[in-house]
């Protein structure tokens, strides 16, 4: 096993009752790298991304975290995640952008301890990294969903994590802001080298910032790097989604969601 | 007005839980709104109630249990009750707020069964119910002020994990904290300042000082640390003016503490939404 294995997972087999939701997932991703993961709805993406973390078990086969078994990895300070939910977290709580952020580092600080001089200057650099230091005693229900999502990637970041998870993290932000999340996200990849996986089903927005690509459709489709990604992306589509869908450039708004793809480059699946 | 509860012992005693209580309630209260368990507390207090009752009937039969103050029963039943609750949660997981209702009735039901036994209803028990100015005696003072500490204690050492655990819990468990320790923790904590509240609000008015105070606070606490302030300001003005207030206007403290209680939480609505009308008016204005 290398040193500079990050994560690995071994045969992964999952079921919700009789519903099968992944299959005999091989997947490895190395120090360095920017994955995205991709796949549509109900794939198993966010079913996976809580076997990695450990917060549920596979009925069969194993994750390793830095070459650890997932079930005896200690070290969770080592791994910042932003989940899905950050989006509809209770926007109404009371709590400020320095407090968030400082949440961050309560399992590294541990029990019985509590938070000192040190650990304050951790959580303003995190926030000046991406760029909300004006807003640090904000309330966090004060601010849009772009800066929010800012506010949960500094809290990942505290910690000083060496593999960075995003589960969906560009739910209900708008185009503008999701072009500068992901340029920011490149930017902890390439300049601070944290690896980063990045679950998504908006395949179009990501292709230009992540380094590897995986399809999941309940199997594993693809994984490789971008450049193959993109040479064989409508034979890998038809595969992952069957041939009764496809993926279409499209321009239109969506204004039931509150938020505006009104630029070309934005891919989303139709039926 | 206040020299009155500072001249005669019961009373005293009385006014320094009060100002403990008034303390604690509050704290405890801003964990129980933002772990949505508002609810969870009013169920808890009636537990409370069923121990109480239970404790008297016991106090009848058996000399043993004659002297003890009833509260510590319906502490150790309120701890029961809550992991009866979350047993139920797990029963019903798709129905999990019909939890409350199944264990509230069962806590009053059982209750009433208890108090008929114990020969119905006492002067001792309109005050479990109602709150009493003079229900306080030394030896309880000393146990409140004991146990105010250790409460404290814990909420400042674990201060950082509930916090976490109550805004994302799943994050909180992914950073290793220990989510069901700091359950049952918080459990135990909101079971033993009902206890402690009760003999001065009493039973049917725990949860209104521990809700109340801090539901006036989110309109005006703009970070968690101020939700406390606040909360405990008010909780205090009110526990204060409202046990002067029942002692000459000769009225339950329970109610008049939650009728001040409720003025407050008026006024600081009535400033806020005009406030935030005002401040909505003139970001339009520049816009």
């Amino acid at each position: 096993m290398s040193q500079k294995e990050v994560l690995r997972l071994e045969g992964i087999d999952f079921d919700y009752g009789s519903q099968q939701v992944l299959e005999d997932i091989h997947l490895h991703v190395e120090a360095g790298s920017f994955l995205g993961l991709v796949g549509p709805n109900g794939s198993g993406k966010s079913t996976m991304m809580k076997l990695i973390l450990g917060l549920m078990k596979p009925d069969r086969g194993e994750v390793s975290l830095f070459g650890t078994p997932v079930q005896s990895f200690k070290d969770w300070s080592r791994i910042g995640y932003v989940s899905q939910k950050a989006n509809s977290f209770n926007s109404g709580f009371p709590a400020t952008v320095f407090e968030v952020v400082s949440m961050g580092l309560y399992g590294k600080i541990g029990l019985f301890r509590f938070i000192t001089k040190k650990h304050r200057q951790k959580v303003r650099e995190a926030v000046a990294q991406v760029g909300m230091s004006d807003y640090l005693n904000r309330s966090i229900g004060q601010l849009s969903g772009g800066q929010q999502q800012r506010v949960f990637i500094a809290r990942a970041l505290v910690s000083e994590p060496d593999l960075l998870i995003l589960d969906e993290p560009t739910v209900g932000v708008d185009a503008q802001s999701v072009q500068n999340f992901y340029q920011l996200l490149k930017s902890l990849n390439q300049d601070n080298g944290i690896t980063l996986i990045l679950v998504t089903h908006d395949i179009g927005a990501m292709t230009d910032y992540v380094t590897d690509v995986a399809c999941l459709n309940k199997c594993l489709h693809f994984h490789g790097g971008r450049q193959e990604f993109e040479d064989n992306q409508d034979t890998m589509m038809q595969r992952m989604y069957g041939t009764d869908v496809h993926v279409l450039d499209h321009n239109h708004d969506h204004d039931h969601h509150h938020h505006h793809h009104d630029h070309d480059d934005i891919k989303e699946l139709q039926r | 007005m206040i020299d009155v509860f500072l001249q005669y012992d019961f009373l005293r005693y009385s006014f320094y839980t009060s100002v403990l209580i008034g303390f604690l309630a509050p704290i405890v209260g801003v964990f129980i709104v933002v772990r949505r368990m508002s609810l969870m507390a009013d169920a808890l207090s009636h537990i409370t109630l069923t121990g109480i009752a239970f404790s008297l009937l016991l106090g009848r039969h058996f000399s043993l249990f004659a002297g003890a103050n009833p509260v510590y029963m319906g502490m150790v039943f309120a701890v029961g009750g809550s992991i009866l609750t979350e047993n139920l949660r797990r029963t019903y997981r798709f129905y999990q707020e019909i939890a409350i209702p199944i264990i509230l009735s069962s806590a009053v039901g059982i209750g009433v069964v208890f108090i008929s036994l114990a020969d119905g209803f006492t002067t001792d028990l309109f005050s479990y119910l109602f709150g009493s100015v003079s229900a306080v005696s030394e030896g309880d003072f000393q146990m409140v002020l004991l146990l105010t500490g250790a409460v404290s204690l814990l909420l400042l050492l674990f201060y950082k994990e509930l916090f976490f655990l109550s805004f994302d819990e799943e994050q909180a468990v992914v950073s290793g904290l220990p989510k069901q320790w700091m359950h049952f923790l918080f459990i135990i904590i909101t079971a033993v300042v009902i206890g402690l509240s009760m003999q001065i609000v009493g039973i049917l008015l725990v949860s209104a000082l521990m809700t109340l105070p801090v539901a006036a606070a989110m309109r005006l606490a703009s970070s968690f640390k101020q939700m406390f302030i606040y909360s405990v300001l008010i909780g205090e003005v009110s526990v204060m003016s409202g046990l002067v207030a029942a002692f000459h206007l000769d009225t339950a403290p329970g109610g008049m503490i939650v009728v001040i209680n409720i003025l407050l939480l008026l006024i600081i609505l009535g400033i806020t939404s005009a406030g935030g009308t005002m401040q909505r008016r003139g970001r339009r204005g520049t816009a």
